[in-house]
């Protein structure tokens, strides 16, 4: 089964970034705009494993993960953070949002890959 | 992430375009006073994305002065710093570097030192006041292997127990064991003294259940704490290298804490992205010219139908006329595509007007208005330089020094503001100053020195303010970084003139100097007159006409040899012969036979064309004969006809200026030029 990755970046090179690897890597791959737009299609369609950029306008990163816990369906669904910061502030604050992981921006191909291969049992 | 794609970067560069308007949108806001956060939560994400995607085409220079503006940006967003006027300069002087740094990293350019260098030590002073958080310096533990290839398989017990959060967070313990397998042979059980006798109530994700692995696999436990990565601190962890037996006591399982997921739903007013959709220039360009062919073939067909004379042709005609509407219903839905508003080019004069108000100490106000007024693609490109200029130029010879303007009574901060509106099918871009006022006695002198003019030329105050546009024509006194660089406002003008469109300049001495640009809607298409003239077919814009006249011969007098005036409603405007502004040698014919076009722009004051007769109203393509001809007085462009022959396009204004031969860039075509340079 095709393994379908959600990612929400209001960086149009970062979604097409994320949209050639990760299709070139053989996942699904869908897009949206901001964090309003990424947990609305959350909400819409099947997701495997979600990938979200903090800072965003309408609603950043931490919300729509937020969203999704509290939400109705599909609540433990991975969910990778793609952000600049890196260490431990990021980690706590991953963490307290209730991430699944999280990836530093600029980010590997290969490790991204395997990170998500991993989390969602796609290896 | 990729990195050496050329559409990927193209993609990059645009949305940094986008980004830097944001950018500017909302500095500028910020120093209209609206700090709140939404503003400044947008503009510190402008810049953090910026910083994001740069990343992935490894522009280091740009990722590195990306990353210390939002430093500084965070710490205004997070009230660690408090914005006051310092802080807004060099946050406006952070975007233009950040502006330039990313055309650099377009055009393949290492970033110019001495340019991002000052503006950097201008934010780390900044930071240096503020308390800063701990600086985020603590990487992911890398755990280096030291170990050769050859080393033999170590077996390795793990023992993990997931706790609330682990599952909260969107874990999943079959995952980790499954990776776990993926690393070598594995033997799994599962530890459940834990679970409670009854299963009632049993909640599975309360963390009761542990694991154990033992993994024959790498020869060191990198790949294993890669698998736990973000996890180690959601599970009792416990990984034991060498031989072992699995039948370890259970782990003990600290009581799991209750994480409460943290919501973030703060309305942040920023904009969502407008859908819209890209399109390379060319293909849009090819789509106008095909449109422009589809209208001149429209014309030829309704030629030919009209010659062959055939019967019942009135429903063939109400054809026609419906193929009419429709050829210009999309050639103006074609011409919309290339409409661009022109706000990125006044936010890029913005800029213009805050460095050449740092570099004169001068204290400028500078406002746009209109900016959602839009403008061909091409109109905006090309009037970035001349706007560039002449803004240049208000903010250096206009707007005077602060304790000039003090002693004139006049608020030391000088004001400039750029404006544009569309007005009956052109475009009126406006900069206007309240400045000094244009020297007159200055210009005379300087234009007399130049040998524009004749010492004892009779001239107008408005014909003086028109000699700043002569070729040649400097009024600088020194040359100063700034303005006059020997490229004088005859290149502005010569840039608006070629882009169709004419500039006009008021000056009230004391009070301020303001430009107008007038520009054609559209480039390519324009409404014209058909006229006949010598037995030759040419085409006046409908736009400089204001009505056509078959005179009679009581409202025309003769004054003196070659002038003739014609009387309308009460006034007298002068009579221009067409045909023998245009050279042609035609016999004298008695005016009353001829047709004349008042025209009435907006530098010249009204005055009738005589032509031979009129034809018909068209929409007719136009033409540029620059590229083959270079510039030829009097006539604006060409276009070609229903019958497919070509048909000179006249400018009007020109025309009425007496004025045919100036600027003549070519000097075969320069004839007698006056002394009188106007515009």
């Amino acid at each position: 089964m095709v393994t379908r990755i959600l990612a929400i970046d209001d960086s149009r090179t970062i979604r097409t970034l994320l949209t050639q690897t990760l299709q070139n890597a053989g996942f699904e791959v869908s897009t949206a705009v901001d964090g309003v737009d990424g947990v609305q299609k959350f909400q819409q369609q099947h997701t495997d494993l979600v990938i979200t950029d903090v800072n965003m306008p309408n609603k950043d990163g931490f919300g729509v993960i937020a969203d999704i816990r509290n939400g109705p369906t599909n609540r433990t669904v991975p969910v990778l953070v793609l952000t600049t910061e890196s260490g431990a502030a990021l980690k706590d604050r991953a963490r307290q949002a209730g991430a699944t992981g999280w990836i530093v921006k600029p980010f590997d191909d290969d490790a991204l890959i395997a990170v998500i291969r991993r989390l969602t049992g796609a290896l | 992430m990729m990195t050496g794609d050329t559409a990927m970067r193209d993609i990059f560069f645009e949305e940094c375009d986008d980004l830097i308007t944001d950018l500017s949108e909302g500095l500028s806001a910020m120093r209209d006073g609206q700090t709140d956060d939404a503003i400044v939560n947008a503009v510190f994400r402008a810049v953090h994305s910026v910083k994001g995607a740069a990343g992935a085409f490894a522009l280091d220079d740009l990722v590195s002065f990306a990353h210390r503006f939002e430093t500084v940006l965070d710490a205004v967003r997070s009230h660690r710093l408090s914005l006051d006027d310092a802080l807004l300069h060099v946050l406006q002087r952070a975007s233009d570097v950040l502006a330039d740094l990313i055309d650099a990293a377009r055009d393949n350019l290492p970033a110019n030192p001495a340019q991002v260098d000052p503006v950097v030590a201008q934010l780390q002073s900044f930071l240096g006041d503020a308390p800063q958080p701990v600086e985020d310096l603590d990487f992911e533990a890398v755990t280096l292997a030291f170990d050769g290839p050859d080393q033999p398989a170590r077996r390795y017990l793990i023992r993990f127990r997931p706790n609330a959060a682990f599952y909260a967070s969107g874990h999943d313990p079959l995952l980790i064991i499954k990776a776990l397998q993926a690393l070598g042979p594995t033997s799994v059980s599962v530890d459940l003294t834990r679970l409670p006798h009854s299963l009632a109530g049993l909640r599975w994700q309360d963390g009761l259940m542990g694991w154990q692995v033992v993994l024959d696999g790498p020869a060191t436990d990198l790949p294993i704490l890669e698998v736990f990565q973000f996890v180690d601190d959601l599970c009792d962890l416990q990984i034991t290298a060498g031989p072992d037996d699995a039948a370890a006591d259970p782990v003990p399982i600290a009581p799991a804490p209750v994480v409460e997921a943290q919501t973030d739903t703060s309305d942040r007013s920023g904009k969502r992205a407008a859908a819209s959709l890209r399109v390379d220039p060319e293909r849009v360009d090819r789509l106008i010219n095909a449109v422009g062919e589809l209208i001149i073939n429209q014309s030829v067909i309704s030629q030919r139908l009209q010659e062959a004379s055939l019967p019942n042709t009135a429903e063939l005609f109400s054809d026609l006329d419906d193929y009419k509407l429709l050829a210009r219903e999309i050639q103006e839905g074609v011409m919309a595509i290339r409409a661009q508003p022109v706000k990125p080019l006044f936010q890029r004069m913005l800029r213009i007007a805050r460095e050449a108000a740092d570099m004169t100490g001068k204290l400028v106000t500078f406002t746009t208005e209109g900016e959602a007024t839009e403008v061909d693609k091409t109109v905006v490109e090309r009037l970035a330089d001349p706007l560039t200029h002449m803004i240049r130029n208000a903010i250096d010879h206009g707007i005077e020094a602060p304790d000039q303007r003090i002693a004139a009574g006049k608020s030391a901060h000088g004001s400039l503001r750029l404006s544009a509106r569309q007005r009956s099918g052109s475009i009126v871009i406006e900069i206007a100053d309240d400045g000094a006022g244009l020297d007159r006695r200055r210009i005379r002198d300087i234009a007399f020195e130049k040998g524009l003019i004749a010492e004892d030329a009779q001239l107008t105050e408005a014909e003086i303010d028109h000699l700043l546009f002569a070729p040649g024509f400097s009024t600088a006194k020194a040359v100063t970084n700034l303005s006059g660089r020997g490229v004088g406002m005859d290149v502005v003008k010569t840039a608006i003139t070629a882009l169709g469109g004419r500039v006009t300049i008021a000056s009230v001495t004391g009070q301020g100097t303001s430009f107008s640009i007038t520009l054609p809607l559209t480039l390519a298409v324009m409404d014209g007159m058909i006229i006949n003239l010598g037995g030759q077919t040419m085409v006046v814009p409908i736009a400089s006409i204001l009505e056509t006249i078959r005179p009679k011969a009581a409202d025309l007098s003769q004054i003196g040899l070659n002038s003739t005036l014609l009387r309308i409603r009460g006034e007298y405007v002068p009579v221009i012969d067409l045909a023998e502004r245009m050279g042609h040698t035609t016999l004298p014919r008695d005016m009353t036979e001829r047709v004349l076009l008042l025209i009435q722009t907006d530098s010249v004051p009204q005055c009738a064309l005589a032509v031979d007769d009129i034809f018909d109203q068209r929409q007719v393509v136009v033409k540029s004969m620059q590229g083959n001809y270079g510039e030829i007085a009097g006539v604006s462009g060409a276009t070609i006809l229903g019958d497919g022959k070509i048909a000179l396009i006249i400018d009007a204004e020109a025309v009425a200026q007496g004025n045919t031969s100036f600027p003549a860039t070519n000097s075969h075509n320069r004839r007698d030029v006056p002394h009188v340079a106007t515009c």
